[in-house]
């Protein structure tokens, strides 16, 4: 079985009188374990099929089954759980809370969760450990990198131990010494079980992943699997200093 | 999320913004203190004006005899004298609802002790006068029955008169004076009774028994009360009935036509100080509404507050529902911002506003009334406001698509 599989998925915007399909017909299936990019130009549909993976939106029409449960009619609390439990989210502008320490941050799944002190500090602590932050839990946003910020942002996608991390142009906002350390971040929870899928426009970033996945009109152009490249950080992930934040890779 | 989490993320909100959350309060804090203090100061003016009438005497008929007509011109209550002494003892001998009945004779006149001299009120009265106007003596003992039986020359002295002729502290009890040359034995001095709500000086007056004062101060015509008559009902339920009951006594006595004015009058005093005390309640009520309105701009505020952070926060709001944030945790994140606000704000208020009324209260020599449940109601409203007020923002937040809201700039 599929960690997730879309049947004929279709995705219409009803603009006024005409209506817009960002997705037609849209058929994949992404085993447990893979590492996935997605491609292709804006307006292709990506983002769209990003949110639907992510449970964020319903599709108008066809099927998506995550772990084999169909949830494409899901109401929305139930795919708040979904996204709670089965879903980590990584964003390219890192959207961490404002004022609120790396800690509280990572806790934010965990409080939805239902968890209460202890258990919640102790995970999120583990968490930042994972992505080596532990030195910085109390620290705010502002007080981070960009690098650091976007490890912050992972550590609280694992936090809830989930089986998808979803991310969307995880790199777009950090420079290219950045970007390595975060997909080498991303290809170690990858060989670690978790099924990655990330969205990005650039293809040297698309190069660490083991399939890639090429949009265009709403569809599916090409699935071409093969080996990844190995992503080779400069400097162990963790100890550096603040990095200069939001300088893009050409 | 249990509701201590999601007041504890609510506060932590707050703290962020610790100027403006407690700018957002202070509306609510003017508005619960204004709705504390005017109720305390309305209050306070209640009671005043009830102590006032209580002094006066309780559950106390004032029976005034008729008017005079000359020329159409009506000469006022009081002018003629209607009452008759058989009127008095038929009110004091066969009325169930009427306790006690005094006549009231009046005139001024000086009264002179050894040193000095003092104009006053000299009214004859009846023991069943100090009773209805539940008036002691503060010191020595009021005159009897017998004393009113036996015309005896003794005579009570007002706090005012007493301190007048004899000085502060002075026992005058045993003493003499001279009315209009008569020597009175001065046998008590009254309790001081303060003033009337229009500030005239209940103390500055003396009494002698009734008997005494048209025998030796002012004699009248032989049948004929030439003063008024008090009358004490058993209760305060009956005083009412024992308006009634006199007036038709009186009626009957005086052969009254059926169609034919009464030739006297009857003051309920109960009747006026509940118009008095209800005019106070007005005021309060008044002064409550004019503050509940601050309550509700206070209100208005918070909503403000709020919808500007729900715009503010939309990326926020769309980061937590994208990590497991159902519609119902955001509406109550909100909500628990605006309670705590608002709830912070009376407590607050509640504070200030007591002590606004204890000042106000010291300033004016009123007592200071604190009513626990305008406390507690006060609390409770601005709690209200706040859910009322902030219930439309948090909505909002909780509607939002996560997928736009993520996409907010």
């Amino acid at each position: 079985m599929s960690l997730l599989h879309l049947e004929d998925v279709w995705k219409t915007y009803i603009m006024g009188e005409t209506e817009l399909h960002a997705l037609r017909g849209v058929t994949l299936s992404v085993e447990a374990g893979e590492f996935t990019a997605v491609m292709g130009a804006s307006g292709s549909g990506k983002s769209t099929l990003m949110n639907l993976l992510g449970c964020l939106d319903r599709p108008t029409r066809g099927r998506y089954l995550l772990q084999g449960e169909d949830v494409s009619s899901l109401p929305p609390d139930a795919l708040a759980a979904i996204r709670n439990r089965t879903i980590g989210f990584v964003f390219q502008n890192f959207n961490l809370l404002p004022r609120t320490t790396a800690l509280e941050n990572v806790e934010l799944p965990l409080l939805y969760a239902g968890l209460h002190g202890a258990e919640r500090h102790a995970r999120a602590r583990e968490a930042l450990g994972r992505v080596g932050l532990t030195d910085w839990a109390h620290h705010h946003p502002n007080q981070l990198s960009g690098g650091q910020q976007q490890r912050v942002a992972i550590a609280r996608a694992l936090v809830n131990r989930p089986h998808l991390l979803l991310a969307d142009e995880p790199t777009g906002n950090l420079d290219s010494r950045t970007s390595a350390e975060v997909m080498a971040l991303l290809q170690e929870l990858g060989r670690g079980g978790i099924t990655v899928v990330l969205v990005t426009h650039e293809a040297d970033i698309a190069e660490y992943s083991s399939r890639v996945i090429v949009m265009r009109d709403g569809q599916v152009r090409s699935d071409v699997r093969r080996t990844a490249r190995r992503a080779e950080p400069e400097a162990p992930a963790g100890e550096q200093h603040a990095d200069a934040a939001g300088g893009s890779a050409p | 999320m249990t509701l201590l989490q999601v007041l504890r993320v609510a506060l932590r909100a707050l703290g962020r913004n610790k100027m403006r959350s407690f700018l957002t309060a202070l509306g609510i804090v003017i508005g619960v203190s204004a709705v504390i203090a005017m109720v305390a100061i309305g209050d306070g003016a209640k009671a005043r004006v009830q102590q006032a009438f209580e002094t006066m005497g309780s559950n106390m008929l004032v029976v005034l005899p008729g008017s005079t007509t000359s020329g159409g011109a009506m000469g006022g209550f009081g002018s003629l004298p209607t009452l008759t002494w058989e009127d008095l003892s038929a009110i004091q001998t066969q009325l169930s609802a009427v306790r006690y009945a005094a006549p009231y004779l009046r005139t001024s006149s000086s009264v002179v002790s050894e040193d000095t001299n003092w104009s006053t009120s000299v009214a004859g009265t009846s023991p069943d006068y100090f009773a209805v106007r539940s008036w002691p003596a503060a010191r020595g003992a009021l005159f009897t029955v017998s004393d009113v039986e036996g015309s005896t020359k003794v005579i009570l002295l007002g706090q005012t008169v007493a301190e007048r002729l004899f000085g502060q502290g002075v026992d005058p009890v045993g003493q003499q004076v001279r009315v209009r040359n008569v020597p009175f034995q001065v046998v008590g001095v009254l309790a001081a009774k303060g003033q009337s709500p229009v500030g005239q000086d209940f103390d500055d007056v003396v009494f002698v028994p009734y008997t005494t004062f048209s025998a030796k101060i002012q004699g009248g015509l032989k049948n004929l009360l030439a003063g008024t008559i008090f009358v004490g009902a058993t209760g305060p339920q009956t005083t009412a009935l024992a308006e009634s009951q006199v007036r038709s006594l009186l009626r009957d006595r005086h052969r009254l036509a059926e169609k034919a004015d009464d030739d006297f009058s009857i003051r309920n005093l109960a009747e006026t100080a509940s118009a008095a005390e209800e005019g106070a309640r007005t005021l309060t009520t008044l002064l409550a509404a004019i503050a509940a309105v601050s309550l509700l701009v206070g209100g208005i505020g918070i909503m403000n507050i709020m919808l500007v952070s729900v715009t503010e926060r939309t990326r926020e709001i769309g980061v937590r529902m994208a990590v497991g944030a159902r519609g119902r945790d955001i509406l109550l994140q909100f909500l628990a911002e605006a309670l705590a606000l608002a709830v912070a704000g009376g407590i607050v208020g509640v504070t200030s506003g007591l002590l606004v009324a204890w000042r106000l209260a010291m300033t004016f020599g009123w007592p200071v009334l604190y009513r626990l449940e305008v406390i507690f109601v006060a609390v409770a409203f601005s709690g209200l406001v706040g859910i009322a007020f902030g219930l439309y923002p948090a909505r909002r937040a909780s509607r939002l698509d996560p997928i736009q809201a993520l996409r907010f700039e």
